[in-house]
């Protein structure tokens, strides 16, 4: 402990101490303006200590006795959620006249769970990652209930009591873990199981070697579904989607998602990531993979509000990345050790491009119009036509369909599937990916095919317009050219324990 | 004698009590309390860990540690539930849980 460790866990303290100064800042002037502005450029910090690691790559990664590693792959989120977290602070500089007297609260607090998940993303301990996964979710649960109306407040509730239930899950197979391993470092408990097994303690009959570990990840992974909005703990999203601010909502889909993804890719190949397990817990995702997306899909269908169908619509794309979770180098002797994970991050990457994309042009729109339904989009190619086209940029690439990223994202999950000797599970995928086209383009028939309900024309504000275009460009350019963030992704996985190891 | 597996089996016991009051209970503040005992049940095995199990000290100590950080965060969890909860309260009057039906499916 000193300042090897300060300057590895640099980006988070930043975080932090810029959380920190926004609430301060708008207790002492009161300017909601000034605080978003002011985290808006401090955001530049946190971002840029990180790109300076990553170009340092130092040797021992390891903070405060093992607690946390702060590795490529930790930084590499870092980056994103940064990017996520100033492109949520611009989309709420209009849409904070909605809430009530606290604006500069809700910079504060996105900011707060900023630092939870960046510090989950390189937590390698299990008593960091609960405490930083309370730090990520409570601030959002608060955040969920700003708007004045009623449905504010249930979406808060509704969030609350099911994060409580599921880290209590977490926590309890946590407890089993540890007191199967002995330790609550990542590292130290692969090593323990490494031991358990050659000593012969393992039971092949039983799932997971003993049903002290079968409980402890059946738990724990259930505790982590909750985040990951996966089946059968996918019951909260839509509600909470519905109800809460529609900025608060994009970060929750977007940044949340992928906090979720980076502590279990963590904890699956940092800790069980040795062969005979990996191929019980492979089984175990392949199933929630299908069921997550089919059942996000069918309810997709017939939703009548945006927001509730882009709920739906996240349900069904956690589906697709937990394919590239289930898709493991152990099942097969030829599959790439790589391939599983590099897509996951690959396609949580692009998600966060093409979901801000979508995001950003809702709440574009809907700060005018104040509908969220289907219908109230209608005509919106002919009101609002630059906004209208990213969205349907945006809406293009969740569907997966070319020029975009969320294609190269199914061909790279759908590829590592195949390659680890899962072809029935890419089939089911491409199976959905046709079912999803009808809910996608539906919102896109309406903006372009149907009449609008009024001749006056949305303009687009300045900030929004810009941070929309990044997150579509983003969108297009890695669909044509994924080769950088391809590269970066394998980069960052490689520097998981689990995955370079062995 | 007290062992680990008989603070295990309270705690297991504690932890299925808790998640049937989140399931059962309508009020909201009766299925907070229900949450806080699925956690205390948590807290329960973790001590038991750290008192019986059959390891070194300083490996023990871990699982008491995780213990004070629940208890934490669970006070400051409870305290955020009880804003919103108030706030549904100053609006409808009730805070059953079967009325927070505004969203469905």
């Amino acid at each position: 402990m000193g300042a090897h460790d300060l300057w590895l866990l640099s980006p988070q303290l930043a975080m932090a101490a810029l959380a920190c100064t926004a609430l301060v800042v708008d207790l002492a002037t009161g300017r909601s303006k000034l605080v978003l502005w002011l985290s808006l450029i401090g955001l530049v910090i946190p971002a840029a200590l990180s790109i300076a690691l990553w170009a340092a790559n130092p040797a021992d990664t390891l903070v405060f006795f093992g607690a946390a590693s702060v590795d490529r792959f930790s930084l590499f989120f870092t980056l994103l959620f940064t990017g996520v977290a100033a492109a949520v602070i611009v989309s709420a500089e209009k849409y904070a006249s909605r809430f009530q007297e606290q604006r500069g609260e809700f910079v504060g607090l996105i900011l707060a769970s900023t630092t939870g998940m960046m510090l989950l993303a390189s937590a390698n301990e299990l008593i960091t990652i609960y405490v930083s996964l309370e730090l990520t979710a409570l601030p959002v649960a608060a955040l969920l209930a700003f708007l004045r109306e009623d449905r504010s407040a249930e979406a808060g509730m509704k969030f609350l009591i099911l994060s409580g239930v599921s880290s209590a899950l977490l926590l309890y197979g946590l407890v089993f873990i540890f007191g199967f391993t002995g330790t609550t470092r990542l590292d130290e408990i692969f090593a323990r199981i490494g031991d358990l097994q050659a000593s012969g303690g393992f039971d092949s009959t039983v799932p997971f070697g003993s049903y002290g570990l079968l409980l402890g990840i059946a738990l724990a992974i259930s505790g982590f579904a909750f985040k990951l909005a996966a089946a059968p703990f996918q019951m909260w999203v839509p509600d909470a989607y519905e109800g809460g601010p529609t900025p608060v909502v994009a970060f929750l889909s977007v940044a949340s998602k992928a906090a979720g993804f980076a502590v279990v890719l963590r904890i699956l190949y940092s800790a069980f990531g040795s062969p005979e397990l990996a191929v019980e817990w492979s089984a175990l995702f392949a199933v929630l993979a299908v069921v997550t997306m089919t059942l996000g899909n069918l309810m997709a269908l017939p939703q009548k509000n945006v927001k509730r169908l882009l709920g739906y619509s996240t349900i069904s794309q956690a589906g697709f990345m937990l394919i590239g979770l289930a898709a493991v180098s152990a099942n097969t002797s030829a599959g790439s050790l790589v391939a599983g994970p590099q897509s996951v991050v690959f396609y949580l990457a692009g998600y966060a491009f093409t979901n801000l994309a979508v995001f950003l042009g809702v709440i574009a729109i809907t700060n005018r119009t104040n509908d969220n339904t289907i219908a109230g989009f209608a005509g919106m190619g002919r009101r609002a036509p630059v906004t209208a086209l990213l969205l349907a940029i945006g809406l293009i690439s969740l569907l997966g369909l070319p020029p975009t990223v969320g294609f190269m994202s199914k061909i790279f999950v759908f590829n590592a599937a195949v390659n680890s000797g899962l072809a029935w599970l890419a089939l089911a995928g491409v199976l959905n990916s046709v079912i999803s086209a009808y809910y996608y383009l539906r919102v896109i028939r309406a903006m372009y095919m149907e009449a609008p309900t009024s001749d006056e024309r949305i303009t687009l504000d300045p900030s929004l317009g810009v941070a929309t275009g990044i997150a579509a460009f983003g969108a297009v350019l890695f669909g044509v050219a994924p080769w950088f963030l391809l590269r970066a992704a394998e980069i960052a996985v490689r520097s998981l324990s689990g995955v370079a190891g062995s | 004698m007290l062992e680990l597996v008989h603070l295990q089996v309270l705690s297991a016991a504690l932890f299925s009590i808790g998640l049937y009051g989140v399931l059962a209970r309508r009020s909201a503040v009766l299925v907070l309390i229900s949450i806080e005992l699925m956690l205390n049940a948590v807290n329960v095995n973790l001590i038991g860990l750290g008192a019986f199990a059959d390891r070194p000290a300083e490996s023990r100590v871990f699982g008491q540690i995780l213990a004070i950080f629940v208890i934490t965060i669970s006070a400051a969890e409870l305290g955020l539930a009880f804003a919103i909860i108030l706030k549904l309260f100053r609006s409808r009057g009730s805070v059953n849980t079967d009325e927070l039906n505004l969203m469905k499916w």
